[in-house]
This record gives structure tokens, sequence and C-alpha cells, in this order.
């Protein structure tokens, strides 16, 4: 586990926050449409870091000091961010391999993240998971997986336990529209409403499963339609834009502690770099017209756009929160760099607990 | 020592675990209102309730994935399958993300969790309800896997596995929820990993586990009758293995064969010649043979059923062989 002194400084979270809780003290969960200047700059500031996190991720893959499968997230920040912003310390969060801008997102240090991706004995997962497999206990992050679907019944299973406890927390997990075709995604939907389980489930809808359009794999390009066939209350939001994105949040958390009611949120975003890092942004199964298009909407342009018009952000600040995103970024990159390999005696450890109840 | 069925021996298991622990739950198609395809959890969910005692639809991808999400935040499912016929949906959830969990978070999140039910060929259930499982999840680490032939190492081992901080894959004998026998009374506990020498002889080994357990006692009597005593070593948990019990009866008998219910290629029996090999290489007196299940998806049919599974006969006719008798 690393020992970090720089955290992501992410969006504040109150251990008492809850939606709908109008009282006088402003928490970011009570306010998702995001009226004041200091929570809109900590979005800011928590997309900005992603953003210049996995630019570095992209250089350091060219380099060779990250290997295997490195999936960027660049362009889909708004999500992360807004989904973030609205739970608490104590509920989980689970996702799919496209997982490091939710991981800092969530508040997992950029340097065990970057540590991770290296493949150090810093890194959050210890070096044994890489760019897929980010878990880290003390945010509730319970992992980055890698099989399309797989992860979607254990955060059902997340909920169940939660349910089982009597606790009011939420399981919110993230995966792309390519796996509302699986089978496991039925299987976890179809549990999560006969029981009432507590479990936000988030569509990140960016139109390529792979290097395959939507149109070309759903017969029903409808995707938030499925949650009619479970029973599931749901929503369809612009994923690029943060407030939108807290906003369904709100609603859906609201009714998971309350009610005890799961919601399929999709929030349509897209991405700006290939699927991973061995293929090109655009060329081969999308236009670079198309790509161009939608990068108009870049989720961190939407935000600045909308600060710098109403005033409250010069050029000047936006330098200033930038250049902070990438002192981050390069302190991880540095934390990595110099950290250890693995031991070599740690290829056995963590096969079996040797622990028993 | 109570007589006992070897359904009663896990029931037991189940009462005495969910009453000591309330994180402990179980959950499966027809385990609450049914009480169990096979009554092992007869009288559970009246016990228990619905909380504990969780009834599914058929959906084993769905509620093997429950039981993982639950695990990671520190409750500790028991997920029955039907059968593990059935599992093979499933086995998604158990390989990739049960059995390497604690790895892949660097020893984060651990899996306390039981999958168990049914494993192995009843009686003309035909090709896709008569499989053994246990190479399939015996090659995989991270998880441990325990095959009880007998009602005492049903009940020690299922308590030993409901403890367990790892993903347990129970394989139960289908043919065998009905045999009897001992089982100690009070707290009955038996280690994961230990093998147990069921009978002993000097003239050749028998090494097996699950249901070939029966069949390999009756190959003991039957060649007592003879005058050839074998020792019958029952290896109870296939992953981990007990390779220094195997060796200790091999090099004592120097010659050796291995039943097991499975198919031959990359079967149980193929990791234990290979263990024999290394280990007693010098104290063979023939080479090993095996017995399994002929190389065919399972038939129907009476006599062709028969004649595809491992029995007493073919296990004898191995034996007489390893001791040039025939």
């Amino acid at each position: 586990m690393s020992t970090d002194a720089k955290r992501a400084p992410a969006p504040k979270r109150s251990d008492k926050g809850s939606p709908g809780n109008n009282g006088a003290d402003a928490t970011p969960q009570n306010d998702p449409a995001g009226t004041t200047p200091d929570l809109r700059r900590e979005l800011l500031h928590s997309m900005l870091l992603q953003r210049r996190f996995e630019e570095r991720c992209a250089e350091a893959y060219a380099m060779g000091k990250i290997g295997g499968f490195c999936h960027l997230y660049i362009g889909q920040e708004a999500i992360s961010t807004g989904v973030m912003s609205m739970i608490r310390p104590d509920d989980y969060v689970i996702t799919a391999y496209r997982d490091h801008g939710q991981a800092l997102a969530r508040g997992v240090s950029p340097r065990a993240v970057m540590a991770e991706l290296f493949g150090r004995d810093t890194g959050c997962s210890g070096g044994k998971g890489g760019s897929m497999h980010i878990f880290d206990a003390k945010t509730n992050f319970l992992g980055g997986h890698g099989i399309v679907g797989g992860h979607v019944p254990i955060a059902a299973g997340v909920g169940f336990a939660i349910k089982y406890r009597r606790g009011n927390q939420v399981c919110v997990c993230f995966f792309g529209e390519a796996a509302v075709n699986i089978g496991a995604f039925h299987e976890a939907l179809n549990l999560a409403s006969l029981w009432d389980l507590p479990v936000v489930f988030i569509i990140e809808n960016n139109r390529y499963g792979m290097g395959t359009a939507i149109s070309r794999s759903t017969a029903n390009e409808d995707v938030l339609i499925r949650a009619k066939g479970y029973r599931m209350d749901g929503e369809s939001v612009d994923g690029q834009d943060v407030f939108a994105v807290r906003e369904a949040m709100a609603r859906a958390i609201e009714r998971a502690r309350k009610e005890k009611r799961p919601t399929l949120i999709e929030m349509k975003t897209y991405r700006f770099m290939g699927h991973s890092m061995s293929d090109a942004a655009s060329g081969t199964y999308r236009t670079k017209d198309e790509l161009e298009e939608n990068m108009k909407r870049d989720p961190i342009l939407v935000l600045h756009n909308k600060m710098f018009e109403s005033g409250e952000l010069t050029d000047g600040e936006m330098h200033k929160i930038d250049d902070e995103a990438k002192a981050i970024a390069q302190d991880a990159w540095d934390f990595a760099d110099s950290s250890p390999e693995p031991p070599l005696e740690k290829l056995y450890t963590d096969v079996y607990a040797d622990t028993s109840s | 020592m109570a007589v006992v069925t070897y359904r009663d021996a896990l029931t037991q298991a189940l009462r005495e675990e969910l009453q000591r622990d309330d994180r402990v739950f179980l959950m499966g198609e027809e385990v609450a209102q049914y009480n169990g395809a096979y009554k092992v959890s007869k009288g559970l969910l009246d016990e228990f309730g619905p909380m504990r005692i969780v009834d599914t639809p058929i959906t084993e991808l769905g509620f093997a994935g429950v039981g993982v999400g639950a695990a990671m935040v520190g409750l500790r499912p028991i997920v029955e399958f039907m059968t593990w016929n059935f599992a093979l949906l499933a086995i998604d959830e158990v390989v990739n993300a049960a059995a390497k969990m604690l790895y892949m978070s660097g020893g984060q999140y651990k899996i306390p969790m039981v999958f168990r039910g049914p494993n192995g060929s009843a009686l003309q259930l035909s090709a896709q309800h008569s499989q053994a499982w246990e190479s399939w999840y015996s090659h995989i680490p991270g998880l441990k896997v325990c095959t009880p032939g007998t009602p005492a190492d049903a009940k020690g081992l299922l308590k030993s596995a409901i403890r367990d901080d790892n993903p347990v894959v129970f394989l139960e004998g289908e043919m065998l929820y009905n045999t009897k026998g001992e089982v100690p009374d009070g707290e009955h506990i038996v280690p994961i990993g230990v093998a147990e020498l069921k009978r002993e002889g000097d003239h050749c080994s028998i090494i097996t586990h699950g249901k070939m357990v029966l069949v390999a006692m009756k190959v003991a009597d039957d060649l007592a009758k003879e005058g050839i005593n074998i020792d019958v070593v029952d290896l109870r948990t296939v992953r981990p293995i007990d390779v220094e019990a195997i060796a200790r009866s091999v090099q004592k008998t120097n010659r050796a064969v291995v039943l097991e219910e499975g198919w031959e290629i990359c079967g149980m029996g193929s990791q234990v010649v290979d263990f024999i090999q290394r280990e007693c290489f010098d104290d063979l007196d023939a080479p090993v043979l095996r017995v399994h299940q002929e190389d065919v998806p399972m038939p129907y049919a009476k006599n062709l059923e028969r004649a595809a599974k491992p029995d007493a006969g073919k296990a004898i006719a191995a034996i007489r062989k390893v001791m040039y008798l025939d």
C-alpha cells in the first residue's frame, strides 16, 4: 500500500450528507446543480486531474513504463466526477476495466494508481492487478474488472450485503453500453429489482464496444428500455454535463437510500481515445469528423465555458487549476517511477488468505 | 457416534455454522421453501428466515456473482448449485472473480465463500447431468476443492469450508446423499487438505476421492477375501492435495491405482500420477494405472451407462494388473 501525502483533492464528501437534505450547511451532495463557485471549481479540478493524469499514462505507455492493456477514460470524466461527488465515503464503487478516472474521482491516491500502472510494489493493488484491476479498500473501490459484465452481479451482491445488514449505503456500478447485451447484466438487474437492492447501475454509453458501433451490436439502441424489462426506474442523461450527471445521481441515490430500489442510468458520452492504447482514436470504425464533432462537447470544456461565461473563472485561474492537476500527475509519475518492483517473494502471496473465521 | 446420512451430515454442518456466525447465509435455487432440491437445506428456512436462506431464480451466473459481491464486503455466503452441471453458467464468477479477487487486489479483498452442490453422475441422467468437475476447479489457484466421500467427512469438511476465508468449491456426491456412516458427536471439523487412509494394506495403494471412495472400499473388501490387502487413500480434498499421504502409501506398497469419476485427459488422476512419479520413482514396482470414466459423454441406456462408468470390477482388474496377477 502506498503512503502518499498528495491525494487528489477530490470533491469533498460529507459522512452525513444525503440528497434532499436542504439544510443551511450546503454539502456537495445536497447541491447537485452545483450552485456555488467553490463546488464547481472542485468538479473542474477533479475532471482536469483525470485528464492530465491519463495523458501522462499514454506517454508512459508509449515509453514502455506501462504494459498490458490500458484503456483511457478521456472524454468521459464528467461521469466519474459527477457520480463520485454525490456519494458518501461509506458507499461502494465497482467498475469495469476503464477504471483510472473513476478511481481518481473516488479519491484513490494518484500515486498508488500510477504505481499500479507501472507495476510497482507501491501500487494500489501491489502491482498484481495493473490498469484493469485498480482496487482500494480505503475508499471502498471494489475494483476494476476485466470481463465485460462480470462485475454487474457482484454489484448486486454488494447491494445484497447492504440490505442484509440493514445499512443505507449504495453501491454504484459502472459499465459500458456493450455490456447490456451480456447475460450477466440481465441476471443482475433482475435480481437487484426482485430483491430491492440499493444499487445504481450506470451505463456509460460511449457508442462503441471496442470497435463495434452500438448500431451493429444492439437490436434496440435505446438501452434504457432494459430498465423497464426489470421493473426498474431509470433515466437517460447527458454524460458530458457534470451537473446533469449529479442531478440524475441525486434521484437514484435518494431512491436507493429511502426506497431501497435500484436505478439504471444511461449516461450518453463519447471516448476521445481509442478503445485501448493499441488502436487509433479514429480511422477504422469511426471517422475523424465524428470524433472532432464530439470533442466539441468535451466535458471539461462544457464546465469551463459555463464558469467562464458566468465570470467566476478567469484564464489565469483556469491555468492555476490545470497546473495543480499537472503537478499531481507529475508527482504520481515520479513516485511510481522511483518505486521498487514487487519483490519476487510476493509472487506467491495473496493467492490464499491464511485466515479463517 | 451417531449413524447419519451424508445428507443429514451436511444439514448439520449448515445449521451449526448458520447458528455460529450470522454473516453466513445460504442462497440458491429451491433452497428455502422447497427445502432444497436434494433436501440438504430441509428446515433451515423455518429456523433462520428468508434473509439467510434465500431462494433464487434460475440464474446461476447472477447469484454466484451476488455471493462474490457479498463476500467482498464481509458476508460469508454459501451458494448452492442445484447441480454442478448448472454451475458451468456461473464459472466466470467462480474462476475469474472469486478465485482471483484476493490476488489481483493485492490482498485487499478476500472471498470467504462456499460454492456447493451435487457433483458427478447419478443414474440414467445422461450427458448433460452426469459429470465430475473436480479437475476443472482444482486447476485454478485461489480455489480450494473439497470432495467428501463419507458423512463424517461431508460434515467436517463443510464446516471447515464455511469458516475458511477463501472460496471453496464443495463437491458433494449426488449418489451419496442417502449413504450412511458414523459421524462424531459434537463439534466435528475435518481440516482442508488432509487425506485419510481409510483402509490399510501392504499390497497396493488405491488413491481416490469423492463418490469413488465407496467403490474403493468395496474393492478392498473383495480383494481381502483373496488375501490381497490394499491401502485406500481418500484424498478428501483435491486442492490443496495431500501429496505426503499419497507418497507415504505408495512408498509402502510400491504399487498404485488411481480411481476417479471423471474423464481421463487432464483428470485428477493425471496429477496424482505426476506426484507419484516425482516422489516415488524408485519405489515403484509397476507402472501406475488409472481407472476413470470412459472417454465418452455419459450415455442414457442402462447397459451403456454401466459400461461408461468406473466401477469395482475395473478397479480390481487394474490392481491385479499392477500386481502382475493377470
